[in-house]
């Protein structure tokens, strides 16, 4: 079929109309870039993973996860049980507080002054450095006490994740249409019962990724434990009032200050890359969780 | 929902196809949503400057086959469309065909009004814009031209500068179909363009695709028979993704071959 015959009665729509042309032409300048950006930080990304697993693997033995970190040699055992345990409480406290707070935003607050200024501080709270947090919880914890400790630490992290997970509750609750409010509320439920049985069915997956990649973020955070958990070289098992070892720190030291001795570099190495891991991984599970919901 | 006809116009029932060439033809059409086969083996032709009517019980595929006219369906991973889709007999169900160009040349209604959050004459002019440059004052015209074949001129003449989405229901449906007019398509296809509207905005649009059909082809679904009978030239009567029946609308409602096309006008089931 050739083309008068085609477009007889639309004469103006065909493959050589020039505006559009010009359109698809753009389209493929554009298209071209944007790849190019996508490549360009692709391409920095695969660098850094592609460093870390060839110097980090080879230092990864049993002994790593088994032995307490020390002067020399050693493991980093004691490290990243204490990051465990701190990033686990932050994030408990921070669940509990953000998805509170992002509720009440969401089905309460609503348009109100009070509201919108909570709001605003949240946003505020979000971008902040997290040294400053960590100065903070220095000044009102660790000074008042005289000691540095895990709770101060748990507090740092918590006061880092906590806007993250009330910005994403807040987000997905008002995903939630308005129409299913009026349904269950039709049905006579109560306004806590809407929000806990109808809101929180539809926004669950959402919130969960939001607390897992806040959860993500703060497990890697260092400013902030500089001043408030320290660092250690003693096993620290739940004693939250002393110094807790932990990973991020004992990274920056090892290739600092200790980074005249070699196996300390190495396991510093295969520090990054247990942290590195751990985190990509909770990424995944909240792509994960995050997916299930469109199915 | 019973429709009856007492009387029958065999004189009509055998249109001269000559004098409305076929627009579309549809040759062993299949689509899978996935795994899901939504349309089995359908065959059919649409003839130009008619309106043909699909009806059927929901879910029978009446809005995937319209879906499939314009390749909408494209826009979504994991669909599949096998089988022949003739424009003009060229096969458009085929990757080398310009997709954009496609779908300008088969504009689209959907079941909801959807008009862009912007003024009504940015929201006819949208379309304009990606094929064509006007001058200000070809634009101008190009739009009233478009409001006016939609029944809407006289309405917004005054607020031309208004938020689209200001209208009410019916006049967004309108401002829909001057949308996809003032492009100048060969096909419109309509998906249930009256489901959301009141009875006079219906009659309005219904008056409206009579007005159109002189100019353009005209594919529409309904849930509505009553809407089929008065507005449609062809009927096809779907069920379970299957063609079950397609001819001159006053043969489809008065004499239907089949049993179970039958049973569904007259309100048996669906």
């Amino acid at each position: 079929m050739t083309e008068r015959t085609m477009s007889e009665s639309s004469p103006h729509l065909t493959p050589s109309n020039p505006v559009y042309r010009r359109r698809r032409l753009f389209n493929r300048v554009v298209m071209a870039f944007c790849m190019a950006a996508a490549a360009f930080g692709i391409i920095w990304l695969l660098l850094i993973l592609f460093s870390l697993v060839t110097k980090g693997a080879s230092a990864l033995e049993l002994s790593v996860f088994t032995e307490r970190t020390k002067m020399t040699g050693g493991g980093l055992g004691n490290a990243i049980l204490g990051s465990l345990i701190m990033t686990t409480l932050a994030t408990i406290v921070g669940t509990i507080v953000g998805v509170a707070a992002g509720t009440w935003l969401a089905e309460y607050g609503g348009k109100s002054r009070l509201a919108s200024f909570i709001r605003f501080i949240n946003d505020v709270l979000l971008s902040a450095p997290s040294i400053i947090v960590g100065l903070y919880i220095y000044a009102i914890l660790v000074l008042p006490s005289g000691h540095f400790s895990g709770w101060a630490g748990v507090a740092a992290l918590a006061v880092l994740i906590i806007p993250v997970v009330i910005r994403s509750t807040e987000d997905m609750l008002k995903l939630v249409p308005n129409s299913l409010r009026e349904a269950a509320s039709a049905l006579g439920a109560h306004r806590w019962l809407v929000v806990c049985k109808v809101c929180y069915s539809g926004a669950r997956a959402g919130i969960i990724t939001g607390i897992l990649l806040g959860c993500a973020r703060i497990s890697g955070e260092t400013a902030p434990l500089i001043f408030t958990s320290l660092n250690s070289n003693q096993w620290n098992f739940f004693d939250l009032n002393s110094e807790m070892p932990n990973l991020p720190m004992t990274l920056y030291q090892n290739m600092t200050i200790n980074s005249f001795i070699p196996r300390q570099v190495e396991l510093a190495w295969a520090g990054a890359l247990i942290l590195t891991v751990a985190i990509l991984l909770l990424n995944i599970v909240a792509r994960v969780v995050s997916e299930r919901r469109k199915g | 929902m019973t429709t009856t006809f007492s009387h029958t116009i065999p004189e009509r029932a055998a249109v001269d196809q000559s004098a409305h060439p076929t627009k579309l033809q549809v040759n062993n059409l299949n689509f899978y949503y996935g795994d899901f086969q939504a349309l089995k083996d359908i065959s059919l032709s649409i003839p130009a400057n008619q309106v043909t009517a699909f009806i059927g019980p929901s879910g029978c595929g009446k809005s995937t086959l319209l879906r499939c006219f314009n390749r909408i369906h494209d826009l979504y991973p994991g669909l599949k469309t096998e089988g022949e889709l003739l424009l003009n007999g060229q096969n458009i169900n085929d990757k080398r065909i310009d997709i954009n160009l496609l779908r300008a040349r088969i504009g689209m209604v959907f079941q909801k009004p959807t008009p862009f959050p912007m003024s009504v004459y940015d929201n006819v002019a949208f379309g304009v814009k990606l094929y064509e440059r006007l001058s200000s004052r070809d634009m101008d015209e190009r739009v009233e031209w478009a409001l006016k074949r939609a029944a809407l001129w006289d309405e917004v003449k005054d607020k031309l500068k208004n938020n689209g989405q200001a209208l009410s229901g019916g006049q967004q449906q309108r401002l829909c179909i001057a949308r996809t007019i003032a492009v100048k398509p060969e096909v419109i296809l309509l998906d249930e363009p009256t489901s959301a509207l009141d009875p006079i905005s219906t009659g309005y649009i219904e008056d409206l695709i009579n007005e159109l059909k002189k100019e353009y082809t005209i594919a529409i679904v309904t849930h509505n028979m009553q809407q089929a009978a008065r507005v449609s030239d062809i009927t096809a009567f779907m069920y379970l993704g299957e063609l079950v029946e397609c001819g001159q609308t006053d043969q489809i409602f008065t004499q239907p071959a089949k049993k179970q096309t039958e049973d569904y006008i007259t309100g048996r089931y669906g």
